[in-house]
């Protein structure tokens, strides 16, 4: 049981959270044909984009309501209007996600009123589906925007199934914002082994995954298609993965039956094992060979690794379900999770394997390293680990100083089989080697002359 | 908000400006902000302007009021670089909550400032106001004067949130913060009659080192650069200066006039981008050093060293003319880089497509004609659309632009490269030019683009009546 602190800092220090209306517009961008519009100022939606775009080395679609200070006084129904004309106008996309920020929130803008007002104003937008979210980023963090904008869309979009049109075969999944477009290709491949077929909602593999488009668009390219969410209700089963994905799934399961399975993670051998038993169990299907072999590969990995993993000091900062996943792995492979820190509360945290929790930011991580072997986080906790002289793994966003951020897994037998081996590599390549030094104490009364130990040949 | 107003009247009013002086009183007052389209906007808000204009200040604390979206996503960002301290690369946010929004932020901030003190002791704090503290009514000015007095430092308020306007305009306003609360309010331990201030050079990539030494080589000291590689103390005693040069142009025009007005300090409007540039520049600083009453021999030794430098780029240049020549580049940014780059990327033999001349003043834009002819292509803005289509259709062979565009180009297959605020090559001054030639021919000579440009082979038409035979 770990205590959950808030800290009780004024000043935030080298931030970790990061707001609720990115994570809800990161969640439209693995809609197909999507464009999310951020209501605020200009400036909340080019720093998410610019983030965005340095985290997956994508062009982003984001587009902003661009609020003066007259407009959010006054309401900001126009700039709604308009921008969702432009946009109409510009890139005709399928789905244009709103998101509130701060400042629309505090002024109090309806916008399920200013929607309906314009459905009625303008007809020739009936073919687009607008979907609206409140995402304040005065409260809640990344992960609470991207549940509820994914409760949004199920809300809006999905279709009461009629009776008998349920497909034992269909399976509805709902990945956390913490999982990459990487881990939604390696569920698909998972989940299609067992002859079932997986819709993704989101689909950030479909937009983000880092593909050649035949010619220039200008909103999302693949993913989750709007006529995919209209149809979730005719699944057999829907999976969720993280915590954050309960509410939408239950959301889902009371708007349509469609029974749901929550996976709090999915990364380590017990976990996936799991998995694979309910994919089995749902299909009829046995675990297919292929996963046999890799089960007994990570199986391996893990005899292989856990010299390097063992009683390791690991700090931690991410979000609540990566850092659930993260530090309820490290501690299955024998670390001791030194730190952990997160930015949002979650009813998991109070079982993280740590002493304590801490609702901070990366200077909490920082003090809390002191002494690890080892930081897990994003990169902005590069200064800390520089200064402490401890590795950084890069987890998490913004991940702007390494490629491959689209990739890096953590489903499954061969995603947990490869962090091994990234991770162990890492810790293998600081272990200490011994010196002449190394069993010296303080308290030997030593002769002068064994001062002379560093002359000798090393 | 009255401050704020009172401030905006101010950057409005801008005599420095041409296009400004150009207004009738009416549209002035309306600013020089384009109004955003909805839905169609880019670019940065006011408060982005702002600390881009500040945070290179690198042994001041910048604390920003705001809820997490302003800070959370946005720091650690830019590239600027420090010679010494850090702190400036530290985050601090108030993170402010609904318990903020109703109850009022004033008290959190004032904590945090004294959080701040407490814990790094600088020198002085900027406090950046934001969009929501700016509606609720937190009185900024007020909670720093208060820390001012209570702490015994300086403890600025930055007037820019975001819904003020664009990035351009953050960056005016944080001007006025620092004529306002900053400038004139210390002494510089000595001067010299070769004190120069730079203003509008952020040392991104540490561009502001690839001149120094030159300037050092002169005897020309960079009293203060504002605010590139900046400590608070220098910028505050930069008002002993000898002359000023204004580097972004458009930027931080009003303070480079202002202190023209205030302390009688000329300044020029040059640029360190090019090699023609650079020596202009460098000529401009000693020729107003010297109207002010530096010996005139100075003159004398900086053509001696623009001469020597020039000859050593144009060398180190020649080697690439001849991979480069008649290659297309389309440049896309803005201001004072719509044509400074021109010349050197000619003289490596390349071609000129176009260039946007978004930001770009009216002189910027004769230059440009002047150095492409008259039918030169220069565009406001450029649709990613209309850019994607030049590329794939090979109007140009490489784009050089901001980090925005980039995957236009790379999702065409054509090369790009970064010439704005993120990149991490500095391309300022002599070596500057050489080396962004070099990058060109580096990213253009990759074997890569052969490869990425091929069809799979199941593409290719003649792939279904291949035969197994054939592989045999």
């Amino acid at each position: 049981m770990a205590k959950v602190i808030t800290s009780t800092k004024q000043c935030m220090t080298n931030p970790l959270r990061l707001s609720q209306p990115l994570g809800a517009a990161l969640a439209f961008l693995g809609m197909d044909r999507c464009m999310p519009l951020l209501h605020g100022a200009q400036g909340c939606t080019s720093f998410g984009l610019v983030l965005l775009v340095r985290h997956f080395r994508e062009a982003i679609p984001l587009q902003t309501t661009a609020m003066t200070e007259v407009t959010t006084v006054l309401g900001g129904i126009d700039n709604v209007e308009q921008g969702i004309l432009n946009i109409w106008k510009k890139t005709n996309p399928d789905l244009i996600g709103i998101c509130t920020t701060g400042t629309t929130e505090v002024k109090g803008d309806d916008l399920n009123a200013y929607i309906t007002l314009i459905r009625a104003r303008h007809p020739e937008l009936d073919d687009v589906e607008l979907v609206h979210v409140n995402t304040p980023d005065f409260s809640g963090a990344f992960q609470d925007g991207w549940a509820r904008a994914v409760t949004r869309m199920i809300e809006e979009l999905v279709e009461i199934p009629e009776l008998g049109t349920r497909d034992a075969r269909r399976v509805n999944v709902l990945p956390g914002s913490h999982l990459t477009p990487g881990d939604i290709d390696e569920l698909r491949e998972m989940i299609e082994a067992f002859g079932l077929i997986p819709t993704f909602l989101p689909d950030l593999s479909g937009s983000l995954d880092g593909h050649i488009p035949s010619e220039f668009t200008p909103t999302t390219l693949g993913g989750c298609g709007v006529d995919e969410v209209h149809g979730l209700g005719s699944a057999a089963w829907t999976i969720a993965i993280g915590a954050q994905m309960r509410g939408a799934a239950i959301t889902l399961e009371h708007r349509t039956g469609v029974p749901y399975r929550l996976f709090e993670r999915l990364t380590g051998l017990e976990c996936s094992d799991k998995f694979m038993e309910f994919l089995s169990r749902i299909s009829g299907v046995p675990v297919p060979r292929r996963y046999r072999r890799l089960r007994g590969q990570l199986v391996d990995a893990m005899l292989d690794g856990h010299f390097y993993f063992g009683d390791k000091r690991v700090a931690i900062a991410a979000e609540p379900d990566l850092l659930w996943t993260m530090s309820m792995w490290l501690h299955e492979m024998g670390c001791q999770i030194v730190g952990a820190v997160t930015s949002t509360m979650s009813p998991l945290l109070e079982d993280i394997p740590a002493d304590e929790v801490i609702l901070g930011d990366l200077q909490d991580l920082e003090v809390s390293a002191a002494g690890a072997d080892l930081i897990v986080a994003n990169s902005q906790a590069r200064q800390a680990a520089d200064r402490l002289h401890v590795p950084l793994f890069r987890m998490g966003m913004p991940i702007f100083d390494r490629l491959g951020t689209a990739h890096i897994t953590t489903v499954g037998y061969r995603a947990t089989r490869d962090l091994i081996f990234a991770i162990g590599n890492t810790l293998m390549a600081v272990d200490h080697e011994p010196t002449q030094a190394t069993w010296v104490r303080d308290d030997m009364e030593l002769p002068q002359s064994s001062s002379d130990f560093n002359i000798l040949p090393s | 908000m009255s401050d704020l107003k009172h401030q905006l009247q101010n950057v409005f009013h801008e005599p420095g400006c041409a296009t400004n002086r150009a207004k009738s009183t009416e549209t002035r007052k309306k600013g020089c902000t384009k109004q955003l389209a909805p839905g169609a906007a880019a670019g940065g808000c006011a408060f982005d302007g702002a600390k881009i204009a500040l945070q290179p200040i690198a042994d001041a604390a910048h604390l920003i009021h705001g809820p997490i979206s302003c800070e959370g996503h946005s720091w650690d960002q830019r590239n600027s670089k420090s010679s010494g301290p850090m702190l400036y690369r530290t985050s601090f946010t108030t993170a402010i909550s609904e318990q903020d929004i109703i109850f009022g932020g004033e008290k959190h901030l004032f904590h945090a400032i004294r959080e701040i003190v407490e814990k790094h002791d600088p020198p002085a704090i900027f406090v950046y106001q934001t969009c929501v503290p700016a509606m609720i009514g937190d009185d900024l000015v007020a909670v720093c004067k208060a820390a001012r007095t209570k702490f015994n430092r300086p403890v600025v308020p930055v007037l820019a949130p975001g819904f003020a306007g664009s990035k351009n305009l953050g960056n005016k306003l944080a001007g006025e913060a620092l004529l306002e609360y900053v400038i004139g309010t210390e002494e510089p331990e000595h001067t010299t009659p070769y004190d120069i201030n730079i203003i509008g050079e952020y040392n991104v990539a540490g561009e502001l080192w690839q001149v120094k030494p030159l300037l050092d080589e002169l005897g020309i000291r960079i009293l203060s650069c504002i605010s590139g590689d900046g400590r608070y103390h220098r910028i505050a005693s930069s008002h002993r200066a000898r002359a000023a040069m204004m580097v972004c142009s458009k930027a931080l025009i009003n303070v480079a006039r202002k202190m023209q007005e205030r302390y009688g300090i000329p300044f020029f409007e040059g640029s360190f981008y090019g090699i023609g540039d650079t020596s202009d520049s460098l000529r401009q600083i000693a020729q107003l050093l010297v109207d002010r009453g530096a010996d005139a021999e100075l003159l004398g030794r900086v053509e001696k060293v623009v001469a020597r430098e020039e000859a050593r780029a144009w060398a180190q240049i020649l080697p690439f003319r001849e991979r480069l020549t008649g290659k297309k580049v389309l440049l896309n940014t803005g201001g004072v880089k719509s044509w400074s780059m021109v010349a050197a990327l000619q003289e490596a033999g390349m071609v000129l497509t176009g260039t946007s001349v978004k930001k770009s003043t009216a002189e910027d834009k004769d230059r440009v004609k002047e150095l492409l002819g008259n039918d030169a292509h220069m565009w406001e803005s450029l649709a990613p659309r209309e850019m994607y289509r030049m590329l794939r259709e090979s109007e140009a062979d490489i784009m050089l632009s901001g980090g925005r565009t980039q995957f236009v180009a790379l999702k065409a297959l054509m090369p790009w490269l970064d010439i704005n605020q993120e990149r991490h090559h500095g391309y300022a001054g002599y070596d500057g030019m050489v080396a962004l030639v070099r990058e060109i021919d580096r990213t253009l000579a990759n074997p890569i683009w052969r490869q990425v440009r091929k069809l799979a082979p199941w593409d290719l038409e003649a792939f279904s009546t291949h035969s197994a035979e054939e592989f045999v």
